[in-house]
């Protein structure tokens, strides 16, 4: 078929606008990218840039010298990962499916406890100081766990996902004699895998981009997530490298040693692996915002 | 005739009471017969109880000189004076200033170029370029705030900032961003569209989908050109999800995005007329002055305020399509 002049036309700005649309979006990531591979000195003399003249790996050398503190982290927000959506993706599954069960006479009682923690909020300091001074989470592995794990919002999703499911599936295991309890778990959960995913991933994106929680909680730095690790070094670089310099051997001085390409190599190192995973892991994103956007 | 009436009302009297009988063993009999249930609700509904309405009650504090010895209970009452300061020392006045119109910035910002990358993208029959373009502008989505505060390092810093550095190869001046007051509604409203634009895409994707088909053959019968057909088609029928997201959006007018300002402004403090909002000024209250009373006064405030803004945009939402009001 041919095209007529209108959608030429239409064709002509719609494919540049996205073009450029997506490359605003991608090129930031590529200039953290260069300037992590970039001479330092090139950078000291003419700024960062995407097509540096000279390049070196003298900053991921030195990030990797003392590899445990970022071993450490990279520990600790895999572990929250790990643990934190495995039990909040239970509980919000688990309590999406007692709120939607029609015959469940309280159903919307509860569903309005869970919903008002959306419209009013105590804020931050109550919060902080029942969390510090009265259930002494200050420094503690809980105070990193626990906050990411259950949010209103996933619960409305999920509850919305698994009232979609026909009753008729239940019914049956129901006259089996099956109890509450099993027919969620034997039956439910297994015909939710894809609403599971979605909102498994948001909890995990979650505690893996948390620092927030760190940064109130957290001054031990045995319990740094990695976000917070990185943002402690970035904002610190030059402390970085002393300890980097006395504990190191023969990196040399501090002094020496770059900044600027450093601070991008860590943040590379740090985000680089997962954001290699994104483009596989997205479908599920679309495919919950697109629940969540038709709502009930 | 009398004593049937009394009669009467004697059965009245039983019947109640009998009612009151079977009212409490209904409900004994309810739980019984929900225990499974109501079992499986216990974990969410304890951490909910604990993390979010134990806070409410905590609010308290507004009105309370905090110390830690006695706690959030059994501090003293200082009436309105956490309020005072807030408000006498005109920070209330331009915070809540700042927190509304960036906010407003966002949601105009964000919802034309989102809306508008989604009706491109729809248009797009080329798979592998929707796709890759999709991939990546959901990137930023997936990044947390620290990374794009590197970022705007990377971009903004005077002494070797990408973008100063190409400024200078053009022959300009170099700006020192982080200085530069006026630069930083342009330089959040940018992170912002930036970081939200592939989710919000997805979200008016979604809806174009669901635009009936039949709408677009119709035009094309009568001979609409593509102009023609997003103009008269398209963007009408995008107009209530674009109503309804903006309504919702509006509910959270007074809730500021603390990550996003604190990764990219930090504790610059010149910066804060122009980028400090409620939740930044509230945070630093707390942290790093300590002033526990005032903080929670500035919370409480905001808390209630987005309170009312929820509840008027529900109502409105309501008012436009009862199907998607929240409650």
């Amino acid at each position: 078929m041919k095209k007529s002049s209108d959608v030429k036309i239409f064709n002509g700005i719609s494919y540049t606008l996205i073009t450029i649309i997506s490359l605003l979006c991608l090129i930031p990531f590529l200039l953290v990218v260069m300037g992590s591979i970039t001479d330092e000195k090139d950078i000291i003399a003419n700024g960062f840039s995407l097509f540096p003249k000279h390049f070196s790996v003298e900053a991921y050398k030195i990030a990797l010298k003392e590899p445990m503190a970022i071993l450490k982290a990279y520990g600790v927000t895999i572990s929250l990962t790990i643990i934190g959506t495995a039990l909040g993706l239970f509980t919000v599954a688990m309590t999406s499916y007692v709120l939607q069960r029609k015959d469940f006479k309280w159903r919307n009682k509860f569903s309005f406890f869970f919903y008002f923690t959306t419209l009013f909020s105590g804020g931050l300091v109550p919060w902080y100081i029942l969390m510090v001074r009265y259930l002494d989470l200050k420094d503690s592995y809980l105070s990193l766990l626990l906050p990411p794990m259950l949010s209103a919002f996933n619960i409305i999703l999920m509850k919305s996902y698994l009232g979609g499911i026909p009753k008729a599936l239940t019914e049956a295991a129901k006259i089996d004699g099956a109890g509450d309890f099993e027919i969620f778990w034997k039956i439910i959960l297994p015909l939710s895998k894809p609403a599971l995913a979605t909102v498994g991933l948001f909890i995990a994106i979650g505690y893996w981009n948390d620092w927030y929680n760190c940064m109130l909680f957290i001054n031990n730095d045995n319990l740094y997530s990695l976000q917070y690790y990185l943002y402690k070094i970035v904002n610190n670089v030059e402390a970085y490298k002393t300890i980097i310099a006395q504990t190191g051997g023969a990196v040399g001085a501090a002094i020496d040693m770059p900044s600027e390409s450093l601070k991008m190599a860590l943040t590379v190192i740090v985000t680089g692996p997962i954001l290699l995973l994104y483009p596989f892991i997205q479908k599920y994103f679309v495919s919950g915002i697109t629940i969540g956007a038709v709502k009930e | 005739m009398e004593n049937g009436i009394n009669q009467n009302l004697v059965n009245d009297v039983y019947a109640v009471n009998d009612m009151n009988k079977s009212k409490s063993a209904k409900f004994i009999s309810e739980i019984k017969k929900n225990k499974i249930l109501l079992i499986m609700l216990l974990p969410a509904f304890l951490y909910f109880f604990i993390f979010s309405y134990i806070p409410m009650a905590g609010t308290v504090l507004a009105f309370k000189n905090y110390n830690f010895r006695d706690g959030i209970f059994g501090s003293p009452f200082v009436g309105f004076d956490n309020f005072k300061y807030f408000f006498t020392s005109g920070q209330a006045f331009e915070v809540t200033r700042n927190t509304i119109l960036y906010n407003s910035g966002f949601i105009i910002v964000n919802t034309i170029l989102q809306m508008g990358m989604a009706i491109l993208i729809s248009e797009v029959s080329r798979k592998y370029f929707k796709k890759i373009t999709q991939t990546a502008m959901f990137l930023p989505y997936f990044i947390s705030w620290v990374v794009v505060g590197v970022i705007a390092y990377n971009l903004l810093n005077v002494e070797n900032g990408t973008i100063n550095s190409l400024l200078v190869k053009l022959g300009f001046e170099k700006i020192n961003f982080y200085a530069t007051t006026y630069a930083w509604p342009i330089i959040l409203i940018f992170a912002s569209a930036w970081k939200n634009v592939g989710y919000g895409t997805v979200l008016y994707l979604a809806a174009i989908m669901g635009i009936d088909s039949e709408i677009y053959e119709a035009a094309k019968i009568d001979g609409a050109n593509i102009f023609q057909r997003i103009f008269k088609v398209t963007i009408p029928c995008l107009v209530p999800t674009m109503i309804i997201l903006t309504l919702l959006a509006i509910g959270n007018i007074f809730r500021g995005d603390f990550q996003m300002f604190y990764q990219l402004v930090g504790n610059n403090g010149p910066l804060f007329k122009v980028t400090d909002v409620i939740d930044t000024f509230t945070f630093r209250s707390l942290i790093q002055s300590g002033e526990v009373g005032m903080s929670a006064a500035t919370g409480l405030y905001q808390s209630v305020f987005c309170f009312i803004t929820i509840l008027i945009t529900n109502y409105l939402v309501k008012r436009y399509d009862s199907d998607n009001s929240l409650f």
